[in-house]
């Protein structure tokens, strides 16, 4: 068998030149000027569009291989944002961000595959569903503040409460307006104005962002209590989330009224709608919100939970909100890339949502720096074009037995990595757009989060 | 920072306008793009209803399908899924594309899918391989789930420019390489993905360019159920099936049926699941049950664990089961008495199955440098590839848009059987069923259904 | 974090939200009443099917509780979840698989001395595998303790997290190479044979082949000898821990490590010893894993590395008692779901016990209230 040199340097280069791209993304994002900064967003976007509208049939520069592993970078770094923001910038040690992320994916899934198949209610049925819940969730509030310092199983419960109400809610009102929006599908012959492409491509955006909004609930419900314990009990407890969400993955058919998502045999016909702008829109989004909320006051308290609890209580700020927030944003951020992960691939099975795979954003978010939002951007797209493209690549030049080594290898890297960096490869270091931005001087130069040390 | 925020929010629009208006005008539709509802074929009777509209990522139907020949040819739209014609040169080398799990939860089944299907390829190799050309094998690892699935099926059909797949092992990892594979008209055969949706699509017609070569028809259950209640006289039965698993789902079920129309009574069904090894819950409730049979009709690995602790708890029921039990590490003494329906038996004189047990022991060594002895899934894999080849061969072409029709009237007399495809490109098969006695599998009974 | 909470919780009775704890309690109370009311009228259905799911979870309980310990003592110490834990225990599975069925290992007793009694030479040559797979085990775990966790013990604790993970994918996919242990899935080949007895009015032999009578209840030899095992094991490490020097080195560790390595204890010695005493007594288990379930490959030791981790969670991780008791909950917990509920439902069930008994304490059964951490 002849090794093909050709292959591995273009491998290599891919890995540099994504890299290159990030970084050259991020530098412009962070330039001062604003007519700058949209058009090197244009022009990032545009690159890359270009070739995918452009590329001759057989010289393709980027092919399906690369352009998958493009998109799959994307959701992971979705996810693993999330989980930065949960563990590197808030210090709660969580392992169910991959849980939140199958949450997404199937619910998401879930929307469209209704609505291609002439059915409206996913699409009503999470929106009205989100949006009472998100007014339960509210109102039980309201409700709490007023008697300070009750305990969290209790305000649990009323959540628990407002919750089941809301959903009850739901199901009348969605299949009350079921038949005022069937006619608008039309038929096989005279399809109607929902049956479009462009119907399709809106309840696509609609669909991922209620996704986020449903994790963010669930997460909302579920951290409530559990965060209340200490980092290592608290990663456990959400370890098991993911496991319990998998089961009912698995058990979607029979024990959830899902028969669509058939259970452990995995969910076929899910419109395959991801292209590129709507990961690049997606990620930005989940990059800019993220990057707001770090460099706000709200962002300084998170910090301030993580470096330390008793101070920052002493500081004024409510520990258990401050906890609860990241936690719900970083969610949101795993529901949305689970979102934009179920379009693209097309094919949802539990098996993707193991706890197993699960401990890869972990180890992108350690590998990247925690407490780096650059570091993190960079470690996912790395680890998805080292691990499944020039691992791949390289394994497939020497024969029929190397393949069974790439797992071998990887964990030699992780390993090697570690003891090398085990801060991480940027620490806690920024990249252009991400740094702090410059304020005039009303600010002191001290709370500049960024270069906080990551937490122990 | 409002400025900013607005700033942002209309280049998104403006983003959002190119993006969706670059396709219109442009004659090359980019793959990630969506489809387009316009792109109808002229004759009006035959405009896919909108849902259904060609998806870039659906390949246009072959013009040479016969037996789909009454079906409206969808407007063949100019993209880059049509197959990748090189013309087949003499002396070339074709590639053939092997994904496993090598890695991932079932590590085993890969190897030995892949050791079935290089044996196959060095066979034909050392026939001089077909058509003139050297089959080179590429294997990827596909880990028994849908990403690193589709990685590697891009991987092999982008980069090394492969049109013929042997793989993916888990239904959960076919699925979506099937949808990759059948678009760009590669050609998939699946060894023993049993999951009805690998081979066909969502509009309920065979996806054109998928096959498999296991078995997924209700026959094993029927005849496994006739075996019971004629030869083993079995008037009540246990079912023990793991719900997420199609192949051992669909058997359960048409089991049960069978069983249930000749007379017999299911006095209890347990679920389990693919990762336990405690079975001792669920055997203490089949032994308060005392059925006269137990159906198990899982992989080896199950097999081995609920029998073994069957047998400890002194339940005496036989076990039956299906195809999935064929293998040399299924453990003898733990199944003994146990039935099972398989294609073939190994003391069968079939030539095929007698040179296909001499071939693998002498190409591979078991650690303790025996000959090793495959299992059903290195059988399927095998026949499988032989399948994929025969089909080239017939063609005379690597062509797949020739060799699919090849492959659909192929009549192929393989090592599980004599094979031909159904119009989903389900193989029909035979059965006899096998026992497991003293240490040994032999022949039990041949039933028809 | 949990000084925070126990300041929290005085103050708290003062306030008015304080009296609406009923609410969480009544919550709890009703998913208490649920299982209650579901096992009970299991009970009195078929009570020999009740006891024999208890007793099929007591040995699942009774291999936990020998993984969990490993897990609790190295977290006890270096606050590290040993993620390769689960697959030490699956090497020492194989270990004792090639002394056996290889090596014939189990066999020499007899050979040696043909005239012992044979129950004699039995236990010795099981002992001898055993007691190989134990040892091959700890050295296992000094290499890795050393190659992966040490130079980074004044990392980031995350850090030595992922090399965790790393020599778990490590060992499960080298594992899996044809020349180590094979991917396949191995019938294990017993160093004894199993012996099934019955209860019913009175305790009578299994015959192969013979189906006890309705209404009776079966156990095997084997469910005693990891009772025994795990039992044993138990007293052995609270004797270890509570009365030796090196126990007490121990304590001092894994309370304060500066603060021990000023009195003259090696620290980085002791640590090495807790992972291999945890390495060995994860050995054992493998073996009598193996032996219980007859059925090895190289993943083998994911999923009851995990539960085992649960258990130690459960039971208040780091503390020894607390590890066991949790193994035996978590079996009853696992044997009962699958018995009374659906089999694929365990982990699910087994888990939420998990964090309903978290959030009520929340360091577990046995914890301690977690330090302030340095």
């Amino acid at each position: 068998m002849e090794i093909n040199l050709g292959f591995l340097f273009i491998s290599t280069i891919k890995i540099v030149v994504v890299l290159g791209y990030l970084y050259a993304l991020l530098a412009v994002l962070g330039h001062a000027s604003k007519w700058v900064q949209i058009g090197g967003l244009l022009a990032a976007f545009g690159i890359i569009q270009l070739i995918f509208s452009f590329q001759p049939e057989d010289a393709q520069i980027i092919n399906d291989f690369d352009r998958g592993l493009l998109f799959q970078a994307c959701t992971m770094t979705m996810v693993a944002l999330g989980l930065n923001l949960i563990y590197g910038f808030n210090g709660q040690f969580s392992l169910g961000q991959w849980g939140f992320y199958g949450i997404g994916a199937y619910a998401a899934a879930d929307i469209t595959w209704r609505w291609t198949n002439n059915d409206a209610r996913g699409l009503t049925g999470v929106a009205i569903g989100a949006t009472l819940v998100a007014v339960a969730i509210f109102g039980v509030r309201r409700l709490i503040a007023r008697y300070k310092g009750m305990p969290v199983m209790s305000a649990f419960t009323l959540y628990l409460i407002g919750t089941i109400v809301a959903c009850a809610l739901t199901m009348l009102i969605a299949g009350a307006l079921d038949p005022a929006l069937k006619p608008l599908f039309g038929t096989k012959d005279a399809p109607g104005i929902f049956a479009s492409e462009w119907a399709l491509q809106i309840v696509f955006f609609f669909a991922v962002l209620l996704a986020g909004i449903v994790a963010a609930e669930i997460s909302f419900l579920f951290g409530l209590p559990v965060l209340t314990l200490g980092s290592d009990y608290f990663g456990i407890a959400t370890l098991g989330f993911t496991i319990v969400i998998n089961t009912l993955m698995v058990n979607s058919d029979t024990l959830l009224p899902f028969p669509e998502m058939k259970g452990g045999r995995g969910m076929i016909g899910i419109p395959k709608v991801t292209n590129w702008f709507w990961a690049f829109l997606f990620l930005l989004i989940v990059v800019i919100v993220m990057r707001n909320v770090l460099h706000s006051s709200t962002g300084r308290a998170i910090l301030s939970v993580r470096e330390d609890e008793t101070a920052a209580k002493v500081m004024g700020i409510n520990v258990a909100d401050y906890k609860l927030l990241p936690f719900v944003i970083g969610s949101l951020f795993a529901g949305l890339g689970g979102g934009v992960y179920a379009h693209f691939i097309g094919f949802l099975s539990p098996g993707t949502f193991d706890f197993l795979v699960g401990f890869n954003p972990l180890i992108i978010i350690v590998f990247g720096g925690l407490g780096s939002m650059s570091g993190t951007i960079f470690a996912s797209f790395g680890w998805m074009f080292f691990l499944e493209g020039l691992l791949r690549t390289i394994l497939g030049q020497f024969g029929t037995e190397a393949p069974t080594w790439r797992f071998v290898l990887y964990p030699i890297t992780l390993l090697l990595l570690m003891l090398l960096r085990p801060q991480g490869l940027l620490g806690s270091a920024e990249v252009g757009f991400l740094r702090a931005p410059k304020i005039a001087a009303r600010t002191a130069a001290s709370d500049n989060p960024a270069v906080t040390t990551p937490v122990k | 920072m409002r400025t900013f925020k607005i700033v942002v929010l209309l280049a998104l629009v403006v983003m959002l306008l190119s993006a969706c208006a670059a396709p219109t005008p442009t004659p090359a539709p980019k793959p990630t793009e969506a489809p387009k509802p316009t792109t109808a074929p002229a004759q009006p009777t035959a405009a896919p209803k909108p849902t259904d509209a060609p998806k870039p990522t659906e390949a246009p139907k072959p013009t040479v399908a016969p037996t789909k020949a009454a079906e409206p040819t969808k407007a063949p739209e100019p993209t880059k899924a049509a197959a990748p014609t090189s013309a087949p040169a003499a002396g070339g080398t074709l590639k053939i594309a092997i994904l496993a799990p090598l890695s991932g939860p079932v590590p085993t089944f890969g190897v030995m899918t892949r050791d079935g299907a290089l044996l196959a390829i060095e066979e034909w190799n050392a026939k001089g391989g077909v058509n003139g050309m050297k089959i080179q094998a590429v294997v990827e690892d596909s880990q028994c789930t849908p990403d690193p699935a589709v990685n590697a099926a891009n991987k092999v059909i982008d980069q090394d420019k492969v049109k013929f797949i042997i793989g993916e092992v888990c239904s959960k990892a076919s699925i979506p390489v099937s949808e990759i594979a059948n678009a760009k008209k590669i050609i998939q055969i699946s060894p023993t993905s049993t999951n009805t949706d690998v081979t066909v699509g969502k509009d309920g017609k065979a996806k054109d360019y998928i096959f498999r070569a296991c078995f997924i028809d209700p026959f094993q259950g029927q005849v496994g159920a006739k075996f019971a209640t004629e030869n083993l006289k079995a008037k009540t039965a246990f079912i023990m099936l793991d719900q997420a698993n199609d192949y051992v789902k669909g058997l359960a079920e048409e089991f049960e049926k069978a069983f249930v129309k000749s007379g017999g009574k299911v006095v209890g069904k347990e679920n389990y699941t693919a990762k336990d090894t405690d079975f001792s819950a669920i055997l203490a409730k089949v032994a308060a049950a005392k059925p006269d049979v137990i159906y198990l009709p899982d992989y080896y690995n199950i097999v081995n664990l609920a029998a073994k602790q069957a047998k400890e708890k002194g339940i005496t029921a036989p076990f039956l089961g299906g195809d999935g039990w064929d293998s040399s590490d299924l453990d003898l003494k733990a199944a003994d008495g146990g039935f099972f329906t398989n294609h073939y038996s190994p003391d069968s004189t079939a030539p095929e199955a007698v040179a296909f047990l001499k071939n693998f022991g002498a190409k591979y060594k078991d650690a303790k440098g025996n000959a090793a002895v495959p299992d059903a899934l290195a059988a399927l894999a095998y026949d499988a590839t032989n399948l994929m080849l025969t089909a080239i061969k017939d063609a005379g072409s690597d062509d797949t848009t020739k060799v699919k029709p090849a492959l659909e009237k192929i009549s192929f007399q393989g090592v599980s059987g004599k094979i031909t495809f159904d119009a989903l490109h389900n193989p029909v098969k035979s059965a006899t069923i096998l026992q497991v006695k003293g240490g040994k599998v032999s022949f039990a009974a041949q039933v028809a259904p | 974090m949990q000084k925070a909470n126990a300041a929290q919780q005085p103050s708290s009775n003062r306030r008015p939200g304080a009296r609406l704890a009923w609410i969480g309690q009544g919550f709890l109370l009703l998913l208490a009443i649920m299982v209650v009311i579901i096992l009970g009228r299991n009970l009195i259905d078929n009570p020999e099917l009740f006891i024999q799911i208890i007793i099929s979870g007591l040995q699942l309980g009774f291999v936990y509780a020998l993984i969990a310990l490993g897990y609790t003592m190295v977290y006890g110490i270096v606050k590290l979840i040993n993620f390769a834990h689960g697959d030490v225990f699956m090497v020492g599975a194989f270990v004792s698989y090639y002394a056996v069925a290889r090596f014939q290992l189990h066999v020499w007793p007899s050979a040696f001395f043909p005239d012992l009694d044979p129950l004699v030479t039995v236990t010795l040559g099981s002992l001898s595998v055993i007691l190989l797979s134990m040892i091959t085990c700890a050295a296992l775990a000094i290499t890795i303790e050393r190659v992966a966790y040490k130079p980074l013990r004044d990392a980031p604790r995350i850090a030595a997290l992922i090399t965790a993970i790393g020599v778990s994918f490590f060992l499960e996919f080298f594992g899996a190479l044809s020349f180590v242990f094979s991917p396949r899935f191995i019938p294990y080949q017993r160093p004894f044979d199993v012996v099934t007895w019955y209860i019913k009015d009175g305790i009578y032999l299994v015959e192969p082949g013979k189906a006890p009578p309705a209404g009776s209840i079966t156990f095997s030899n084997i469910l005693l000898i990891i009772a025994v095992a795990s039992i044993l094991v138990q007293v052995f490490l609270q004797f270890l821990v509570r009365k030796t020097k090196i126990g007490k080195a121990m304590r001092a560790v894994a309370f304060d490590k500066p603060t021990a390595r000023l009195m003259g204890i090696n620290v980085d010695a002791i640590i090495t010893t807790t992972f291999a005493i945890g390495a060995a007594f994860a050995g054992l288990g493998g073996v009598l894993y193996a032996i219980a379930y007859s059925s090895i490959w190289s993943q083998l030791g994911i999923l009851p590395g995990l539960k085992a981790f649960v258990a130690a969670v459960l039971g208040g991780i780091g503390s020894i008692p607390g590890a066991f008791i949790g193994a035996l909950i978590m079996g009853q917990a696992e044997s009962l779901t699958a018995g009374y509920i659906s089999t694929p439902m365990r982990d699910a069930i087994a888990f939420t016990i998990l964090i309903l008994v978290l959030l009520v304490r929340p360091t577990g059964i046995f914890g301690e209230p977690e330090k302030e951490k340095a």
